[in-house]
């Protein structure tokens, strides 16, 4: 027999600490098999968030730096301009991209950094137990929207793709999901085609990648996905809202 | 022929690999727990297993290998 | 030449790759000057979004083991504290300039040396210090600049230029040293693609043990116990008989040095203690100034800020005085005569 699957080389062999059935491990393989595939894994800096993913530069093989919260795309920045030769990517949750960091990933997308950004919305904070996050629902129940998320009170949630999609510098917006096989081989697919971007130096590359927080939505992890499909998805539409070079749409 | 299997301590018992199993053989074992206190997962027919991957795509913790 | 603009032409002589920065009064003439040269001779100027974004993008490419620098003026160094306590949580080194102006809030646009204790101090959260160099004139900064990139790579740690708005607005001449470029060898850390033939760095500064974090802490204190041994530096001027000694950085310094002069040929023995490096305080240098000193006094273009370190450095074992002007108002040499003369200066 021979083997057909397994663990990627450029995932570290190391017990992944998230919460049993969280997504966040998915995407993880996915990115390392990406790597892989194109043999980069040595010429790759990647650069980790603060949210769950916090300690993703324990379990990604490739070089690792720890960004302050938000500023995940400004410290890819200086990486790619300082060793353009190299693949830079960003990983980072919704609270850390669309939130505290919303001008360093405006700014690295309208500049057309030629970089991938993974971006993880799973609706809440992961990390701090559960709060609203910039992509919460309207009605969605969190630790800081007990009765419900509130437009009236606590604004509307930001469609992250959309609006990335409608800059100049952006290459690649693309809304994947890993509620299923069939979704997990569309976002992989989304990883490998940002990747093979920044080797053709096409631009700033954006997949983002609708996900569970089982532990914080209070549901088990096979619910958890249902909900990804059932809610989350005629919310946050699936699909490709950007695919050119930077600069060739203008 | 093919054959899936887990690397039980690293399972955190979500059965995500279980509802995507196209055979139905991939479950939880209720009767053992690993080291860490988790249920795990297990191949409940290794003659029906078709090596399609499908638990392994879905496994968070990365802890499945196919063989096939 | 223009103050901040031979920072400017400085950094890249002693190897600065990578310049980022963000528009602010009055250090604005630095990043000009880099952006008209730093592309051009294979290095990388960018203008960011934020002065956030600017120090985090020194993180990233000090991250990889280029020599970078960011600069700014007081609200931008306020806003740069958080990437400036990731980056010395983290070991790396880099360079920041801060062309200091009055504050607190938007303040105003005039010099100032208020910054004195965010520098030397308290400039983020957490155990840290950075390496403070104060110049007072426009060849000075010259030299201190290729100094802080030295010593930064040394220590693994960033440094800052302390400068103030007179400063970098002054014109001067200036000559550039020949530059005996160092290599220091950063493979053992710099996280720039192992090439498959080492382990992978990881560029950090979380620790969830507390264990483990007051570890790094305490190690980065016994670096911090070896550069205040062999690291302090100061100017000395007219100290060996002087019965009040004036201290001053920066600036304020050139004004002293006027007053101490004028007091002198008034036959007042005054003499003038000037730290080059505010982090590392001067100590022994300050001991060894004011051994005949009756009496002590501080100028600062703030309310008294570095008169704290002189205190401590002294012990209390003397009394220091204080003069200063502050929201962007430059002392004059008669105002800090006037003061000598009022302290009683013996003859």
């Amino acid at each position: 027999m021979a083997v057909v699957f397994e663990r990627p080389k450029s995932l570290c062999d190391v017990p992944l600490h998230y919460c049993p059935g969280c997504t966040h491990g998915i995407v993880h393989r996915l990115v390392a098999e990406v790597m892989d595939e194109m043999g980069i894994e040595g010429d790759t800096v990647g650069v980790c968030p603060v949210g769950c993913s916090v300690m993703a530069y324990n379990y990604f093989g490739c070089d690792m730096i720890e960004a302050p919260h938000g500023r995940a795309p400004a410290v890819a920045t200086g990486v790619k301009r300082s060793n353009p030769d190299k693949f830079v990517f960003t990983y980072q949750g919704d609270g850390d991209l669309a939130a505290i960091g919303t001008a360093e990933t405006v700014h690295a997308a309208t500049r057309g950094e030629n970089i991938v950004v993974i971006f993880i919305n799973n609706t809440i904070y992961g990390m701090t137990g559960g709060q609203m996050a910039p992509t919460t629902r309207p009605g969605q129940v969190t630790q800081t929207t007990p009765f419900g998320r509130n437009p009236e009170l606590a604004g509307y949630p930001v469609r992250v793709s959309e609006m990335l999609s409608t800059l100049t510098g952006v290459a690649l917006a693309q809304r994947v999901a890993v509620d299923s096989v069939a979704h997990i081989r569309e976002a992989k697919k989304a990883i490998r085609k940002a990747f093979e971007n920044q080797k053709e130096k096409k631009g700033f590359s954006i997949v983002e990648v609708l996900s569970t927080c089982p532990t914080n939505w209070g549901l088990t992890p096979t619910d958890a996905l249902k909900r990804l499909r059932e809610e989350m998805i005629p919310y946050y539409p699936l699909g490709v809202y950007k695919d050119s070079v930077a600069g060739g749409n203008d | 022929m093919a054959k899936m299997t887990v690397r039980t301590e690293r399972c955190k018992g979500c059965g995500l690999c279980a509802q995507a199993c196209p055979k139905n053989i991939v479950a939880i074992n209720k009767e053992k727990r690993n080291k860490a206190g988790y249920f795990t997962a297990e191949c409940t027919d290794d003659n029906a297993c078709i090596g399609c991957a499908m638990c392994a795509m879905m496994c968070p913790d990365c802890c499945i290998t196919v063989e096939k | 030449m223009k103050g901040n603009e031979a920072l400017a032409e400085a950094a890249m002589r002693a190897g600065c790759k990578c310049f980022f920065g963000y528009p602010i009064t009055p250090q604005t003439e630095l990043a000009a000057y880099m952006a008209k040269r730093m592309n051009k001779n294979g290095g990388v100027f960018l203008q960011a979004e934020s002065e956030i974004a600017a120090i985090n993008m020194v993180l990233g490419a000090a991250s990889t083991g280029v020599r970078a620098m960011t600069s700014s003026s007081s609200p931008g160094i306020s806003l740069k504290s958080e990437g400036i306590s990731y980056i010395a949580g983290s070991d790396l080194p880099c360079v920041i300039i801060n062309v200091e102006r009055g504050g607190p809030g938007l303040g105003g646009i005039q010099p100032s040396q208020a910054d004195y204790w965010q520098a030397t101090k308290g400039l983020a959260h957490g155990d840290f210090h950075l390496l403070v160099y104060a110049p007072a004139s426009v060849q000075e900064m010259v030299d201190m600049v290729i100094k802080a990139f030295d010593k930064a790579d040394t220590y693994r740690m960033p440094a800052m230029i302390l400068a103030d708005g007179l400063l970098g607005q002054m014109m001067e001449p200036v000559t550039f040293p020949e530059i005996e470029q160092k290599t220091h060898d950063k493979s053992s850390w710099a996280a720039n693609g192992h090439k498959g033939q080492r382990e992978h760095h990881i560029i950090n500064s979380l620790y969830l043990t507390p264990e483990e974090l007051e570890r790094t802490v305490v190690e980065r204190f016994a670096k911090y116990d070896t550069i205040k041994q062999t690291e302090t530096d100061a100017e000395l001027y007219m100290t060996e008989d002087a019965d009040i000694l004036v201290c001053a950085f920066g600036a304020t310094a050139r004004v002293v040095k006027s007053a101490v002069n004028e007091a002198r040929e008034m036959g007042i023995k005054a003499g003038m203690f000037r730290p080059k490096t505010v982090w590392p305080f001067p100590v022994n240098e300050l001991q060894e100034a004011s051994k005949n000193a009756s009496q002590i006094l501080s100028v600062e273009m703030s309310m008294g800020q570095m008169i704290d370190d002189i205190k401590l450095a002294l012990n209390c074992s003397k009394p220091v005085e204080f003069f200063g002007r502050t929201g962007g108002v430059i002392p004059t040499p008669a105002e800090v005569l006037a003061k000598i003369k009022a302290m009683g200066g013996n003859k």
